[in-house]
């Protein structure tokens, strides 16, 4: 690595774990200064465990963490700090806000390294910051699930943390509330130059509020990107199952008179980028963004449906307001192809239940993901 | 009204419960937050002399109060005087046959609190310590104070186990409870009715105490 890149990696966080048992783990991620990092996974995936050993509530048997500069977890050479030592602003899923003391009083626990006086203030000052001015007096009890939750959110930053650890914070309140705190977590972002690591199994939630989101599985780190790019291009068929992926594939390598193409069914698909890398005969997954199919006009055939045409007839209608979502099946697969098009060109088209209808697979969306041994991203 | 009697009483269930308050906070702490594979037995010691008969408690105390046994033996080495019949043997007595009265209310306490509000108090940095001073202890304080007045009231009533190991040598071991049942052998019931009341009141009160408390937790949600 760079030395002149030495300042920023000062402050960033980088966590490597592995572990066989009891909760299997094998996970590598980092996360700069005033990024945010989104784990996201289904239940079980190992997230909470992860923002767990971050903030020293958990250790695992193997791995290092470091953060800041120092290092704070480091198996083999036996160092663990406590958590007290580590300087982590952990915000839990139901906020663990104590029941006993007020809302103020609760931000006033995580300020012991101020001097006695000054406590008061600096826990009103950080109420006043996630607008709780006026409630300061208020028990948990007393509060509604926002409110809560600003409350452990003022508490965890009152510490001046090292880093912002989130653990499903938005899923204990309702819709409205959780959009209005999202913004607020949005707009906190530019104010606090730590590294924020969200846990969450909302990939609305996570491709919103993270600049990159690391897709765990079974404590597995499968693959860490920006959302955008993680949509359209899954390391694996099973990044692309967790991300809630439709049109995964199986084509067969092949070599035809204008150069290699991808076999899929009785086409040749022509695909930008990838096949180079690919001996023929190779089976080999592929995935298609729903965005990057087009569907043929039967009144005006247009330019574009030269372009990787298939036929497929439609299994599967469903409207779902202004958006139209489309599946065609084939007579070779089982699986469905899924799109997506506008209510109402779906109807100028006359698509229907039992159509057959032609699209086109644009070259550049087809996104291969040749097997490879499984093992933890890195960077 | 036997002051004397009364005061040995009073006596024996102060220390009693002062004495229970420490061991019953770390003794109920552990069994509220640890999980090992001896804890139902560990359990199942605390909570025993809650069934056993009195008289049978007292009788393998009084057994293991003796010289010869090495309780009574390393007691005498100690102190030069006996267990069986002197105050110090019934208040050691009563601390084994209170000993579920302290540890249970404080346990039922500590296993009301989240896991993760200590976990939350570590983050905020404190430590160990000032968690169980600021957090743990500000939240269990009305089991603790059950415990207290559950020992204290359960001591003063104490029979068989008190008789069985102390006798009743006056100003020593022989406790109100015992006085009333004394007077009764006496056929003095008038006596006893004074005394029967005494302690009724203070049951009463105690019992109170600890009824209202727990009806004042004000951070739960009514």
């Amino acid at each position: 690595m760079v030395e002149s890149a030495s300042s920023q990696r000062q402050v960033r966080l980088t966590v490597s774990l592995q572990q066989a048992g009891p909760i299997p783990l094998a996970a590598e991620f980092y996360c700069e200064a005033g990024e945010l990092l989104a784990l996201v996974g289904p239940s079980g995936s190992g997230k909470t465990t992860l923002l767990r050993t971050i903030a020293g509530l958990y250790r695992p048997a193997q791995g290092v963490i470091r953060c800041a500069g120092e290092t704070w977890f480091d198996a083999e050479a036996g160092r663990s700090l406590r958590p007290q030592q580590r300087r982590v602003g952990l915000v839990f899923q139901d906020y663990a806000l104590f029941p006993h003391l007020d809302a103020r009083a609760n931000v006033m626990v995580a300020l012991d390294h101020l001097p006695a006086a000054e406590r008061g203030p600096a826990a009103e000052r950080w109420l006043t910051r996630v607008r709780l001015d006026g409630l300061t007096g208020r028990l948990p009890s007393e509060l509604s699930g926002g409110q809560r939750q600003r409350v452990a959110l003022a508490r965890a930053l009152a510490r001046e943390p090292r880093v912002l650890l989130l653990d499903e914070p938005f899923s204990a309140v309702d819709q409205v509330t959780r959009r209005r705190l999202q913004r607020e977590l949005a707009l906190l972002r530019e104010e606090i130059q730590i590294p924020i690591v969200l846990v969450t199994h909302d990939l609305d939630e996570a491709a919103a509020l993270a600049d990159r989101i690391c897709v765990l599985h079974a404590g597995r780190s499968l693959q860490q990107a920006p959302a955008e790019q993680l949509f359209r291009r899954p390391s694996s068929p099973e990044v692309a199952r967790l991300l809630d992926r439709h049109n995964v594939f199986t084509g067969t390598v092949v070599e035809g008179g204008g150069g290699r193409r991808l076999q899929w069914g009785p086409w040749c698909l022509e695909v930008a980028d990838g096949l180079a890398a690919l001996a023929p005969g190779q089976r080999v997954s592929w995935y298609l963004p729903p965005s990057e199919v087009v569907l043929h006009r039967r009144d005006r055939p247009s330019q574009g449906e030269r372009e990787n045409p298939i036929q497929g007839q439609v299994v599967e209608m469903a409207v779902l307001g202004g958006i139209t979502s489309v599946a065609l099946a084939f007579d070779h697969c089982e699986d469905t192809l899924r799109f997506e098009l506008p209510t109402h060109a779906a109807r100028r088209n006359g698509l229907a239940r039992g159509e057959t209808v032609g699209v086109s697979l644009l070259a550049a969306g087809i996104h291969l993901m040749p097997d490879r041994p499984s093992r933890p991203c890195r960077w | 009204m036997e002051w004397t009697a009364l005061s040995v009483s009073l006596r024996l269930a102060a220390l009693t419960s002062l004495l229970l308050l420490p061991l019953g906070l770390w003794l109920g702490r552990t069994l509220a937050l640890s999980h090992f594979r001896g804890k139902p037995l560990c359990e199942a010691l605390v909570a025993l002399p809650l069934v056993m008969p009195p008289t049978v408690l007292g009788f393998y105390l009084m057994q293991s109060f003796g010289q010869q046994a090495p309780l009574g033996a390393f007691w005498a080495s100690l102190t030069g005087t006996s267990l069986n019949f002197t105050f110090s043997g019934i208040l050691l007595a009563s601390l084994v046959a209170n000993l579920p009265f302290a540890v249970q209310p404080i346990q039922r306490a500590f296993e009301t609190i989240p896991p993760n509000l200590r976990e939350a108090a570590w983050c905020s940095g404190l430590s160990p310590g000032r968690t169980l001073l600021r957090i743990e202890l500000p939240l269990v304080w009305p089991g603790l104070v059950s415990a207290l007045a559950l020992t204290f009231a359960h001591t003063l009533g104490e029979f068989g186990v008190i008789l069985m190991v102390g006798g009743a040598i006056d100003g020593e071991t022989r406790t109100l409870a015992i006085a009333i049942y004394d007077r009764v052998q006496a056929f003095d019931e008038s006596g006893a009715a004074v005394m029967s009341a005494m302690l009724l009141l203070v049951s009463f009160v105690t019992i109170g105490v600890v009824y209202g408390l727990a009806g004042r937790r004000r951070w739960h949600r009514g």
